[in-house]
């Protein structure tokens, strides 16, 4: 990946006269290299990541495999554009294996949850089984580990 | 005849009563009582190490890998050094008898000085160098002989000094490339012209390697590596730098057979052998662990450029270094002493780094800065700094 790239999905607040000094190039050139990864959507946007845990929002989260009779002409992916559709719906993959769809879904409470599975994605035309599994914890999200990276202690000199 | 109790110095043997502390020790000291220290005067990437290693360390001790090894160290270990230094540097060693594991760098340095050198023989270093090298080299009873290499020149290996400075005394050549604390390398080709003067002079040549891994602009061309060499060569490399893994205590040492026979002598009947557990955690971070440290290269890649650029700004004058994850700006020319420099840096600004005077006359006029932590506190430390340099304008 490009190291520009990867500084951003690291930090994507680090200032651009900070990646500049980092790569050794003009910060109106970060400014333009940015603006440019934009402009081609390989930056979508920036987000925080936030360990909602410690927020109390009691909101559920639920893994949701989903298994379907592909369609003739549009295959997976127009079932996938019309699942992935719902804001329920926070991610959604193709997965090999037992299953086809995996989707990451949200909801305010379990009962809400439960009834997008069983009342609306259930019901979708070509959808012919799925399990939930509801989270119970975060322990990593995005690479970040919530309880915090180990920290390594040094002494402040050393040889 | 009664003898007096109060001098138990007079027990202290002549050879290392001599001996200096550590400049860097004294400063340690100062710097532990200061709370809120920004500090870059580690030695150490901020980095833990890789988990595959640590998982292994956990994984040796519920098996109950808790015994002695051979004393050369796990075979295992000593394959997966010689495949690694093959891949990396073009490098043959036979794991079953050139290969000897160690307690870090620091011993297979004080091995290969015990083993070979005689009272009298003579060592040259350049300087300034890392701390430990005069010391052990007077601590097995041979004398130093130092090259100054030059800020002018970058504090490369001035190869015409270095063979001026040979007598018919001189056994060894000791050098250390990437380079603590001034983070030069050896460019590929000065590394093959000292590869003839050690030839030519017939000259054994210990080579400290420990930062090879690390190097920014060029691969790193070990002067092992050219023909004629390996027969004269002690190699010596480790864990500590390039994998995060400094308190695992894992270094080691290559050299052909009867040299390393000798080392291994000595080794047998001071330390006998590494840590088992650190053995095996570090088999898992050479097969496993080649993406995490190019990370952490990379990462101390982006935070060289970083500090490099914020010192050229604040008006500090400093080579960029090619290797290490050391800056060494020079500060000849604002008017202080690096010791007090250092010291003033400390008590006004709490940024800790080390006077260059720790590591020889040399190093005077200089300050070694860590760049091995996060941009967040490289940038903390620069702005800390800046305000340090306007009061000395």
């Amino acid at each position: 990946m490009d190291q520009l790239l990867k500084i951003l999905s690291d930090n994507a607040l680090t200032p651009a006269a900070d990646i500049a000094r980092m790569l050794g190039i003009s910060a109106e050139e970060v400014r333009q290299k940015i603006d440019d990864y934009e402009k081609r959507k390989v930056i979508l946007g920036y987000k925080a990541v936030i360990d909602e845990d410690k927020l109390n929002l009691d909101r559920v989260k639920a893994v949701i495999e989903v298994k379907v009779q592909p369609e003739r002409e549009g295959g997976f992916d127009r079932l996938a554009s019309r699942i992935g559709k719902f804001p329920e719906v926070r991610s959604m993959f193709l997965a090999s294996g037992t299953f086809d769809f995996l989707l990451f879904v949200e909801g305010a409470n379990l009962r809400e949850v439960a009834s997008f599975v069983s009342e609306t994605v259930s019901t979708i035309e070509g959808v012919t089984a799925t399990a939930t599994h509801f989270m119970l914890k975060t322990y990593k999200f995005e690479g970040v580990l919530m309880k915090g990276q180990d920290s390594n202690e040094r002494l402040s000199i050393a040889p | 005849m009664s003898v007096s109790p109060s001098h138990p110095e007079r027990w202290i043997a002549q050879h290392v009563t001599g001996l200096p502390r550590s400049g860097i020790r004294d400063f340690f000291e100062l710097v532990q009582g200061v709370p809120d220290v920004i500090s870059l005067g580690v030695g150490e990437p901020d980095f833990t190490a890789p988990w595959r290693a640590r998982e292994a360390a956990i994984y040796a001790l519920e098996r109950g890998r808790t015994s002695y090894t051979s004393n050369l160290g796990l075979l295992k270990l000593r394959r997966a050094i010689a495949n690694f230094l093959a891949k990396h540097f073009q490098l043959g060693y036979d794991p079953e008898k050139e290969i000897l594991v160690t307690v870090g760098v620091s011993e297979a340095l004080d091995l290969a000085l015990r083993a070979l050198l005689d009272p009298g023989d003579e060592v040259i270093i350049h300087q300034p160098c890392f701390v430990s090298y005069a010391p052990s080299i007077k601590l097995a009873h041979a004398k130093v002989v130092e090259v100054v290499t030059s800020p002018e020149s970058g504090f490369q290996l001035d190869l015409n000094a270095l063979e001026k400075a040979i007598t018919p005394k001189t056994k060894a050549v000791l050098i250390n490339f990437p380079c603590n604390p001034t983070g030069s390398t050896l460019s590929s080709d000065t590394a093959r012209k000292l590869a003839e003067v050690i030839i030519r002079n017939d000259l054994l040549l210990i080579t400290d390697e420990i930062y090879a891994c690390l190097v920014y602009d060029q691969p790193f061309v070990s002067p092992a590596s050219f023909p004629g060499m390996h027969e004269r060569t002690i190699y010596l490399n480790g864990m500590s730098k390039a994998w995060a893994m400094t308190g695992f205590r894992l270094g080691f040492v290559c050299a052909p057979q009867p040299l390393l026979e000798a080392m291994m002598r000595v080794h047998q009947y001071c330390m006998m052998c590494a840590s088992i557990i650190s053995q095996e955690a570090a088999v898992a971070a050479l097969s496993y662990c080649d993406d995490d440290i190019e990370q952490m290269r990379q990462s101390f890649h982006k935070r060289r450029n970083y500090l490099h650029a914020r010192f050229l700004e604040l008006g500090l004058k400093c080579e960029l270094p090619q290797g290490a994850f050391y800056m060494f700006p020079d500060i000849r020319e604002l008017g202080l002493q690096s010791k007090d420099f250092a010291l003033q840096l400390l008590e006004s600004q709490k940024v800790a780094a080390v006077p260059g005077s720790a590591f020889g006359s040399a190093g005077e006029g200089f300050l070694r800065c860590c760049y091995a932590t996060s941009i967040d506190e490289l940038r903390e430390a620069c702005d800390r700094i800046g305000r340090f340099l306007e009061t000395l304008r």
